[in-house]
């Protein structure tokens, strides 16, 4: 707390500055403008010299000094040759069926729980509650070990459902769903009840419909989760054909080190169709996740 | 009398079978999650524990019980302290930097009149969306010595020579920068979100009372901004803690990560390393442990702290 001195001193200052207050602002959003644009341009610049070196035979690549563009050496030869002679087209289908079920999966389980949690009394609530949010704090880590032996036990090592069933339900998802069905007044799902509708449909009809914004959130965290895993694929995956992009990313520059052209088209790859759908529904997508985060 | 008694009788036992009803779907629509938490979870954990007292390998042979002889193993081997160690360093060094920079970068955002807000908000997000496979085979690149773009800027500077990747200096402050880097745009969105729940009213009797930026900053955002900001060093340091991805896949080589003399190995990369590549199930899982036991005391620490700081008022 400033004392009353220090108040009454910043005070005379203020009103002596009072005219050029707007001057001031003015300054400030000026300098903020600058701030931000240099801070986009290192955001951006990484992503951008990746397309565009994806674009590129090796040669400009490793041109010192760095060639950032080149547009007449432009072509899409480092696509075809990682999409198909690599492979890419295969681990491109794998992520996605994987990334795709855990989704539906996720959303499934974690708003047919919220919807438990949210809308009925019902005798172990609290403590089914407060055991499902300990769960939240167990680091994957911690189960790899087990789990791994688990899926061996169960034959699943190797096998693309190995890499979807320890991801198909999450602690997180059932504890945003509950928070956000929360918020839905009771007397609206009363309401269909006094109406005769029946409960399978009142939770598909009416609660599903007005939880968009948090089945959106939670859509992305795990399609974006299961895009990116790196860890468990590298664990329950051996053979090739069920590589998924990251696993293949890492793996082939094994094979063909140094070939910074085909790593950037491989990255694009991964990138390229997020950002699509990102910029589509940027809006949702952001105010999702801050609402996460908020709840959270 | 008697048919009041039978009224309300007959009102109490139509509540029971209501109550059952309902008590019944309940059970219906959590029975899916729940099991599965429960046994991709909740047993997994004991599971672990037990698996840590044992030599527990892949291979199909006894598995001997040995007590607390792999944590014992563990806590005196110095690649396991090495790996604690770097993982600190690393967390230390990027959260901090990270939350300051991105709490910056939200009060820019937020003044009144600024241009293209949205835009620069989604500018400032793609990074975080983007895989953390793609980003580091970028970054591996940005940090090329001698082709790369970030030594080709810090040349039009004055300074060369700085091998990056390849160095045991750099390595770790080299995995850092990326990460601040991809993950400046989401806690920068949450700031945001932060400052814009607080009352302009405040500030503008803060203004009027004479303070200036940077006493309302201190008196008023700040405060107020306690929850966001707990919730942001909180997460961040448990995810900096499980750092995996970028440290393999930046400083792999000829199939080895951890970096020049292990300069980058971190505790994930340990466990998963004893676990899978020397097949010491066993010791892997009580590496395991012992990182989540790090987690839950910082944690707790952490939060300890900033209860505290509640209690300005």
């Amino acid at each position: 707390m400033p004392t009353k001195k220090a108040v009454t001193s910043a005070a005379h200052k203020r009103r002596g500055l009072t005219t050029g207050l707007n001057l001031g602002e003015k300054l400030g959003v000026g300098l903020g403008l600058i701030v931000l644009i240099f801070g986009a341009v290192w955001m951006l610049l990484p992503l951008v010299w990746m397309i565009s070196a994806s674009l590129m035979p090796l040669s400009e690549v490793i041109k010192v000094p760095p060639v950032w563009f080149a547009p007449d050496k432009y072509s899409l030869a480092n696509y075809m040759e990682v999409w198909s002679r690599v492979g890419f087209s295969r681990y491109f289908f794998n992520s996605a069926f994987v990334a795709v079920t855990i989704t539906i999966l996720q959303l499934l389980t974690s708003a047919m729980a919220g919807f438990a949690f949210a809308r009925y009394d019902f005798p172990g609530r609290n403590v089914i509650f407060l055991i499902i949010l300990a769960t939240m704090m167990i680091p994957f880590q911690v189960i790899m070990i087990p789990l791994f032996i688990m899926m061996a036990r169960l034959k699943l090592v190797n096998t693309i459902w190995g890499l979807i069933v320890p991801s198909m339900v999450t602690a997180f998802g059932v504890f945003l769903m509950r928070q956000f069905m929360m918020g839905v007044p009771r007397p609206l799902l009363e309401a269909a009840r006094i109406d005769g509708a029946s409960e399978p449909y009142i939770f598909a009809r009416i609660m599903l419909p007005l939880c968009k914004p948090a089945l959106a959130a939670l859509g992305i965290f795990a399609f974006l989760g299961s895009w990116d895993n790196f860890l468990w694929p590298l664990i329950i995956i051996n053979s090739q054909k069920l590589w998924t992009l990251p696993i293949a990313m890492s793996r082939f520059t094994e094979q063909y080190i140094a070939q910074t052209h085909l790593q950037m088209a491989g990255a694009s790859i991964m990138f390229v169709p997020i950002l699509v759908v990102f910029l589509a529904m940027q809006r949702n997508f952001i105010e999702g996740i801050a609402l996460t985060g908020l709840k959270g | 009398m008697s048919s009041q008694a039978t009224g309300s009788e007959v009102r109490k036992q139509r509540w029971s079978r209501q109550r059952r009803r309902e008590t019944a779907w309940a059970y219906a629509f959590l029975t899916p999650a729940f099991f599965f938490l429960v046994v991709l979870l909740l047993f997994p954990i004991i599971f672990a524990f037990w698996i840590s007292l044992h030599d527990w390998s892949l291979i199909p042979r006894p598995t001997p019980f040995i007590g607390l002889e792999n944590y014992s193993t563990a806590l005196s081997d110095a690649l396991t302290i090495k790996s604690i160690k770097n993982t600190f360093i690393y967390t230390i060094g990027a959260v901090p930097i990270s939350l300051a920079l991105s709490l910056l970068l939200a009060i820019v955002m937020n003044q009144d009149g600024l241009p293209l807000r949205t835009l620069f908000r989604t500018t400032y997000f793609i990074p975080v969306i983007t895989s953390w496979v793609a980003v580091s085979f970028v970054w591996i690149w940005m940090l090329e010595p001698r082709y790369g773009l970030v030594n080709a800027f810090l040349r039009l500077i004055g300074i060369t020579g700085i091998r990056w990747l390849a160095s045991p200096q750099w390595a770790l402050p080299a995995i850092m920068l990326v990460s601040i880097w991809k993950g400046l745009g989401y806690n920068m969105v949450l700031f945001l979100a932060g400052l814009q729940t607080i009352p302009r009213e405040l500030m503008e009797a803060a203004r009027i009372d004479g303070a200036n930026r940077w006493q309302s900053f201190l008196n008023i955002t700040f405060p107020l901004l306690n929850p966001t900001i707990v919730f942001l060093t909180v997460t961040a340091v448990i995810g900096s803690l499980q750092v995996f991805t970028p440290a393999v896949i930046m400083t792999t080589v000829q199939g080895e990560a951890g970096g020049p003399i292990n300069s980058t190995r971190v505790m994930v990369y340990h466990i998963y390393s004893m676990a899978f590549r020397s097949n010491r199930l066993g010791y892997g899982a009580a590496l395991a442990f012992i990182l989540f036991v790090i987690i839950l005391v910082i944690t707790i620490i952490q939060l300890r702290l900033t209860q505290r700081e509640f209690e300005y008022a």
